[in-house]
């Protein structure tokens, strides 16, 4: 053993002591037969998703909430071999995960793929030679979230509002740079899966614009609270997830895909390779792709967003139906674009050109 | 016993209870932060970490205009905070420890610190739903006619100040009334048999008496409010960003940990600044 393994072998034995620790905090009093332990985003913390797992299967699962996938990363890095067994993660980094070895394969035939909305099987994100690696689980689209009756509706429909001065300090921006680079690329008539080291200078150029007309930038709680109690009137990158759950006690929030497109977020779920409960692990993912687990992920008391199970619709309220937009699904997928892969490089100019703006 | 082994004994005595205390400090900060010191000479490329010592993290922070700048913001916004805090909070302690009856003076403490009763991220929403737009201090100002537009108070610098300083006014007011009530009275008698008034008493004698109590709890608000990333990032509006801020922006999607381990051994650096002019301004002031 040299010197750098002995070193992650003890790191690992500290953290798999700190992560077995709040395994057993997190298992509380229950006495299930079995645990789990899975790297989820919020959505999944809802107990309404995930008791219905539990009892079916006599199961503790324990949920540990990440954001960003570089913070879940190194949470997976600091771990054991077999700490977790299940993660979600966002699909455009599910190709980083696997080439860190961390997922394992699944079987293809054991997942609801072609209940699928075609353009979410996403085979060139979820599986490499081949194998099946992950599955996509929920979307949703960061577009243009506004208040219908202090914004023209008809201005929504076109992505140049993003950057002009008519709403000028009533506009807030969503603080993620991936999908609103992207939606800035969409803006100058450009795809995103073309983005490229050339592309940066305008789309600098046009954040810079962006900053100049914004109230804010900020994070989904703070961005809804805004949109919310009309401290902005538009939210740029908002979109169902955002406004779907107030639909009821603010009816006048709404949003558009506007005619240049918009950005489709999409979230994957896989099995880790070194869990020790891959089976377990399996069913798991099988319950939230199954048509009711989708319904309840959909509808979760963190964010909604579209089930990508075309068969979670027989689960799902009209009322709720009509908030996630279900029937303009598919004009929505035809004009909205995945988020841009960029490499480590152009990752690191697209952060610091997102940094710059918002210290201009 | 001899003393020479009454002094060993003694010795091993007083070992024994540091021990806990020193193990807890180097297992939980010692050594993380000679790890993250050098975790911060390494650096990202790509997406690996390459485990070779250099000052590209430092270089970078210093040739990067947006990255010094959260170093500058977070020491404006941070010393604001601090005068501003100290500014308030030494009369609400003095008024407590000198006008209030001394047995209603518990009372008076409680009501001043039933804040921090509340939780630090609950608080900074409820702000932001005070300061905006249509929040409570905005229509009260609409409402008596005072001003005629909404005040940009929220989303902005303003809005992490008042934040901070409704915070570390709480803070610095136990420090402060500590220190006040421990004066004996005789100082005061003493210089007014010779003939000071009361400005004279508080400007030569009772302020420089409670420097100590002002200095600790000036520096425990610009150690806790430089650190700080939650008021900036909710009250903020992102509008500028604060060291803080942009060490969880590293590490969130990219997960460049030597890239935040170089900002957080520059943030240290700042604290450790501010506490050697502290004590070093004490010491002057004891002397």
């Amino acid at each position: 053993m040299n010197r750098s393994h002995s070193r992650a072998a003890s790191c690992r034995l500290f953290s798999s002591v700190a992560a077995f620790t709040l395994a057993a905090l997190a298992a509380g009093q229950a006495a299930a037969a079995d645990e789990l332990n899975a790297l989820v985003w919020c959505d999944h913390t809802d107990p309404a998703l995930i008791e219905p797992f539990e009892k079916a299967n006599d199961v503790k699962v324990n949920l540990k909430e990440y954001e960003g996938t570089g913070a879940g990363l190194s949470i997976l890095e600091q771990s054991q071999p077999g700490d977790w067994d299940v993660m979600v993660v966002d699909a455009v980094d599910v190709h980083r995960v696997i080439d860190m070895g961390l997922l394992g394969e699944m079987p293809a035939d054991a997942l609801p793929t072609a209940d699928l909305f075609p353009e979410l099987r996403m085979e060139e994100n979820n599986t490499k030679d081949g194998k099946t690696y992950a599955v996509t689980e929920k979307f949703g689209y960061n577009t243009i979230s506004f208040d219908k009756t202090k914004v023209d509706p008809k201005d929504m429909e076109d992505l140049s509002v993003i950057w002009s001065d008519k709403y000028k300090g009533r506009i807030a921006l969503y603080d993620y740079y991936l999908p609103m680079i992207g939606l800035v690329q969409l803006g100058l008539g450009k795809k995103t899966a073309d983005l490229s080291d050339a592309d940066m200078p305008a789309i600098e150029e046009k954040l810079s614009a962006m900053k100049t007309v914004s109230k804010q930038v900020s994070d989904v709680v703070s961005s809804q609270t805004a949109l919310a109690t009309g401290e902005v009137d538009i939210l740029v990158g908002g979109g169902e997830w955002i406004t779907a759950s107030l639909a009821k006690d603010k009816p006048d929030l709404d949003w558009i895909v506007p005619k240049q497109g918009a950005m489709r977020w999409a979230q994957s779920i896989g099995v880790m390779k070194d869990s020790k409960k891959p089976d377990l692990a399996l069913k798991f993912v099988q319950y939230i792709l199954s048509p009711e687990g989708q319904a309840r992920l959909a509808t979760s008391s963190c964010y909604w967003g579209m089930p990508t199970n075309q068969k979670a619709g027989e689960h799902l309220a009209d009322e709720q139906k009509k908030a996630l937009r279900w029937d303009d699904q598919p004009a929505y997928l035809k004009n909205t674009q995945l988020y841009p892969i960029p490499t480590a490089e152009l990752d690191q100019k697209m952060q610091d050109a997102w940094t710059n703006m918002m210290q201009q | 016993m001899t003393t020479a082994t009454l002094e060993q004994s003694e010795r091993r005595k007083a070992w024994a209870l540091v021990a806990p205390a020193l193990l807890w400090t180097v297992a939980f900060f010692v050594i993380p932060f000679l790890y993250m010191a050098a975790m911060s000479l390494w650096s990202r490329q790509g997406r690996d970490i390459l485990r070779v010592w250099n000052l590209d993290n430092y270089a970078r922070f210093f040739s990067e205009s947006a990255l010094l700048r959260g170093l500058t913001n977070s020491l404006e916004i941070t010393l604001t905070v601090t005068v501003l805090s100290v500014l308030l909070a030494y009369p609400l302690a003095w008024i407590i420890a000198e006008r209030v009856p001394k047995r209603w003076q518990r009372m008076a403490l409680i009501l001043a610190i039933l804040p921090f009763w509340t939780s630090y991220v609950v608080r900074s929403y409820s702000w932001l739903l005070l300061l905006s737009k249509g929040g409570v201090i905005n229509q009260a100002l609409l409402g008596i006619g005072l001003i005629s537009e909404p005040l940009e108070i929220a989303s902005n610098r303003t809005a992490t100040v008042i934040g901070f300083v409704h915070f570390f006014v709480m803070l610095l007011t136990l420090t402060i009334y500590s220190n006040l009530i421990q004066l004996s009275p005789n100082y005061r008698r003493a210089a007014a048999d010779l003939g000071a008034n009361a400005f004279q008493t508080f400007w030569h004698v009772i302020l420089p008496l409670t420097l100590p109590g002002v200095m600790t709890g000036a520096f425990l608000t610009f150690v806790l409010c430089i650190g700080d990333y939650i008021t900036p990032q909710i009250l903020g509006g992102n509008n500028e960003l604060v060291l803080p801020q942009i060490i969880m922006l590293q590490i969130g999607r990219r997960a460049d940990f030597p890239m935040a381990a170089a900002l957080s051994i520059i943030l240290m650096l700042a604290v450790t600044a501010a506490y050697v002019l502290c004590a070093r301004w004490l010491k002057i002031e004891r002397a």
